[in-house]
């Protein structure tokens, strides 16, 4: 095995396409070194693209927020900014993993680890959000829906690098957020999750409306029929019922030790009604 | 041995060691360096007993590997005592018997350290919330927060 650390994109592009084994990015090493430590995965060569400044780093310009591959989630919480215009994308990036686990674990991570049940992915689609890639071919931007195909598999193609994920800068009235059912509050897989982004015109209705479940499918589900009830509407009692009759009914997910479909489709819908009021409140506020 | 040359500080002093790839800085620290305080519990990064602080974040070594450290400052548990006077944080677990069989303690410590670095007095919910990734099987945890509250005020006053 061996352990290459480049200083430029283009670099660590080149090594990952010319490997000849087995290749694997290194960010936080959350996911990779357990992967590795559980024999799942023998890598020949290592790429950590922590050596690459633009990577490490969270920019704004004047219609987004570029978040480099390499930027832990503690580093999302700590910029305010973001914090403010995307609460529900930094709460859900904040529920992975403890402290120790923060300092180091990465939304692009989170995504290319490709789970269900990744806990910073359905604010990410709710809001829109996209992955710039970089590959031996060149450059291309995607939804981050995208990204995810199965579990544990991406869209990307051998040498492809996600090197950043894009957030819009917000309108006026808008807010997200994201909450997830597990057993206890703290160092948990999401059983299932809910995400929703919302923007009100100045009357206090819903003008836009995406609403995404984690760990209800084999990847995160962008459930547009349920952001369709949502639009139009002041998010009343009558609405959220909907909401959540929509969700629960969109969930494909399975049976396991940690809920059964029922359970899973039941929650589902109690969630998405609780983020929906969360979000209308933070739009409101804004 | 062919292997990676890895230059770095670790408690204030400079370092170097050679290391595999896939050693990780818990093994190089406890078997190349000698440094035993920091534990390998689960080696998944669930429970914490291999916290160390990694500049300025806390991380479980377990889930970093030796050749990161490069160029990087490193803190573990043998650096907290200054020659033979014991860290508030130190002196408070003693005194409120906030360890039994001791294998969680280093991790504890060095994340209760970390913790007060950034928040100087928290409440009892923001240490219990900044202590979750650390597993005590032991004392139950009540012991270990107040030795935390108890040090926190110490360090305050001091």
């Amino acid at each position: 095995m061996r352990y290459i650390r480049p200083s430029s994109l283009e670099d660590a592009v080149g090594l990952l396409a010319e490997a000849s084994g087995k290749a694997a990015i290194l960010a936080g090493g959350s996911d990779l070194l357990v992967r590795m430590k559980g024999g799942f995965i023998e890598p020949d060569l290592i790429i950590d693209i922590k050596a690459i400044d633009a990577l490490g780093r969270i920019t704004e310009s004047d219609d987004c927020f570029v978040i480099g591959a390499a930027v832990p989630c503690a580093v999302l919480g700590e910029n305010t900014a973001l914090r403010h215009a995307w609460p529900g994308v930094v709460e859900g990036a904040k529920l992975i993993g403890s402290k120790q686990v923060q300092g180091r674990c990465t939304i692009v991570g989170n995504l290319c680890n490709a789970s269900p049940a990744a806990d910073s992915v359905p604010a990410l689609v709710a809001a829109g959000a996209k992955a710039v890639i970089k590959g031996p071919a060149g450059s291309r931007t995607i939804a981050v829906e995208m990204v995810p195909v199965a579990p544990g598999k991406t869209s990307l193609a051998p040498g492809e690098i996600i090197e950043a994920i894009l957030l819009d800068k917000r309108p006026p009235h808008s807010g997200d957020a994201y909450q997830r059912f597990t057993p206890r509050t703290e160092m948990d897989i999401a059983v299932v999750s809910a995400a929703v982004n919302l923007t009100l015109d100045d009357q206090g209705v819903v003008e836009k409306a995406r609403v995404a479940l984690g760990a209800a499918a084999p990847t995160v589900l962008l459930v547009e029929e349920a952001a369709n009830i949502l639009i139009g509407s002041r998010v009343d009692d009558s609405t959220l019922e909907r909401l959540a009759e929509v969700c629960s009914g969109a969930c494909r997910p399975i049976d396991d030790k940690r809920g059964t479909v029922e359970f899973r489709k039941k929650v589902a819908g109690v969630l998405a009604k609780r983020v929906a009021l969360t979000a209308y409140q933070r739009a409101g506020q804004k | 041995m062919a292997g990676i040359a890895v230059s770095t500080t670790i408690n204030g002093d400079h370092a170097e060691f050679l290391c595999h790839p896939d050693e990780t800085l818990l093994e190089v620290l406890r078997e190349r360096l000698g440094l035993m305080g920091v534990k390998e519990g689960c080696g998944t990064g669930d429970c914490g007993a291999c916290s160390v602080i990694l500049d300025d974040r806390l991380v479980c070594s377990c889930l970093v590997l030796g050749a990161e450290a490069e160029g990087r400052q490193i803190a573990t548990v043998e650096g907290m005592a200054q020659g033979d006077r014991l860290h508030p944080l130190q002196q408070k677990f003693l005194e409120h018997a906030a360890l039994q069989c001791g294998i969680c303690t280093p991790g504890f410590l060095i994340a209760a350290k970390d913790l007060l670095a950034k928040n100087p007095d928290p409440t009892e919910e923001e240490i219990r919330f900044g202590l979750a990734g650390n597993l005590c099987r032991c004392t139950g945890y009540d012991k270990i927060v107040r030795a935390v509250q108890d040090a926190a005020s110490v360090m305050r006053g001091a």
